[in-house]
């Protein structure tokens, strides 16, 4: 494995281009706006799904983190999925606070507002931050690792808070825009919102398995570099031996 | 289990009875991140006895980085860490007994910001009731808290840095609730004052259980 991309990361990208541009011709031209938002009402094209993506990233890091820990099913294979998952979570989540944060201004008036689920995603944005510095510590990968699965999983306690937040406490926020199978919005609306969650979670599917691999090869050489280093520092001086046939040049290069 | 707390914590509060640390450094600390505050707010007594909960609270959380910190601080050097592990001592019970002394450290510092608040800050200190319930289901949650991150971070490179990242955010809930009590304790608010120390107990039993199941893990990884 020398790159992190293959044929399925290929059509997942692609996908994820498509099913993307769709919905900016779908969520800008074809919808509607809406009768008391206007044309603020497009961002839920955006918004829902990306933080609907964020909540998955950091489900998916805690699931991880859980199968590393059971002795079982431990492998390094899911802590770098972990690692991987929270990374895009983390963008994911500060996405959905820039984009939160500047329609808040258009339709509350204001950037900031200290309502429980903003306060929330911020907190939970703040311990993924946290996680994803934990995981740039030294140590062995195992005690590593095992750092980390304990704390992802700690961490991603937030996410159902975070979820119900809109109806355990009385919030500005508004609560889930898709209540079952009751929509509140138009049925192109609907559409195109559907089709945003396909959109980001496809995009979420091909940066997990790009920085998965990523992490693999970091593993990998962790693991193997030193070596592979000396096996090519070794076969440079065997080479170099032949050719100038004087020990001074093979102690010099070694 | 108990057993081995008692050890433990008799162990950390000795350690600190004797190297003064807490009582030379961390406690002083506390009264001028309190002075701060009073220079930061503009000394007009009217915004800072309002703000008195909050002020007070995030003094008591700094002070609880710095104590978590220096409980796994003296564990570091001289192979403290790896007698600990061979010591046999049951990890549940190392952790209730370090957990018990940043516990008790911590009671004696909010007793002392108590007094600058009042002092200081001219706020009386009415409804002692609420106030000592929320110091002392909150404390037990920082501490439980601490002490998971604390051998979490331990032995790691900037670790020192890293702690409070770790820990601020995941106590925020503490900083929230105990503030939310005080306010209602000293009369500034109309709130039910023991539904905020319910959800503070809540997050202390949360945390002591985890850190009793889990330190054992952290303790070997370490």
């Amino acid at each position: 494995m020398t790159g992190t991309g293959n044929r399925t990361t290929r059509l997942l990208g692609l996908g994820a281009l498509v099913t993307t541009a769709a919905v900016v011709y779908l969520g800008l031209v074809t919808t509607p706006p809406d009768v008391v938002q206007g044309d603020l009402v497009r961002n839920i094209y955006v918004h829902p799904a990306v933080a609907t993506m964020a909540y998955v990233a950091f489900g998916v890091t805690a699931l991880a983190s859980l199968l590393y820990l059971i002795p079982r099913t431990r492998s390094m294979r899911w802590d770098s999925l972990a690692g991987a998952s929270a990374e895009v979570g983390v963008v994911l989540c500060a996405i959905t606070l820039a984009i939160g944060s500047i329609w808040g201004r258009a339709a509350w008036g204001v950037w900031w507002t200290w309502d429980a689920r903003l306060t929330l995603t911020a907190l939970l944005c703040a311990l993924f931050v946290g996680y994803l510095a934990l995981r740039r510590t030294g140590g062995t990968a195992e005690a590593r690792a095992i750092r980390c699965a304990i704390a992802g999983i700690l961490f991603s306690g937030v996410v159902p808070i975070d979820h119900y937040a809109t109806e355990w406490w009385r919030t500005l926020h508004q609560g889930d825009t898709l209540e079952t199978l009751h929509p509140l919005i138009h049925g192109a609306q609907l559409w195109t919102m559907l089709l945003s969650f396909l959109s980001f979670g496809l995009l979420y599917a091909w940066l997990v398995i790009h920085r998965y691999r990523v992490e693999q090869l970091e593993n990998r050489l962790e693991h193997e570099g030193l070596a592979y280093a000396l096996a090519a520092r070794r076969a440079e001086a065997a080479t170099e031996g032949h050719d100038a046939a004087a020990p001074a040049s093979v102690g010099g290069s070694a | 289990m108990w057993h081995d707390a008692a050890l433990m914590a008799g162990k950390d509060l000795r350690i600190e009875a004797r190297s003064r640390v807490a009582s030379n450094q961390v406690a002083p600390f506390a009264i001028i991140v309190l002075v701060l505050f009073g220079f930061a707010l503009d000394p007009d007594r009217g915004t800072l006895r309002s703000a008195a909960p909050g002020l007070f609270w995030v003094a008591v959380l700094f002070c609880s980085l710095l104590a978590v910190q220096r409980s796994f601080a003296v564990e570091a050097v001289d192979g403290a860490a790896d007698g600990l592990r061979l010591s046999g001592l049951d990890p549940a019970g190392i952790f209730l007994g370090k957990m018990a002394a940043v516990i008790l450290e911590l009671f004696a510092l909010e007793v002392l910001l108590a007094i600058g608040i009042a002092v200081l800050y001219s706020t009386p200190l009415n409804g002692l009731a609420l106030l000592a319930a929320t110091a002392a289901a909150a404390t037990v949650g920082l501490a439980a808290c601490g002490t998971i991150y604390g051998i979490l971070a331990a032995g790691l490179r900037g670790r020192e840095t890293l702690l409070p990242l770790l820990v601020l955010p995941v106590v925020a809930p503490v900083l929230i609730g105990a503030t939310r009590a005080w306010q209602v304790a000293l009369g500034q608010s109309t709130d039910d004052g023991w539904r905020w120390v319910t959800l503070l107990a809540v997050f202390a039993a949360v945390y002591v259980t985890l850190g009793v199941l889990a330190f054992g893990t952290l303790l070997e990884e370490a």
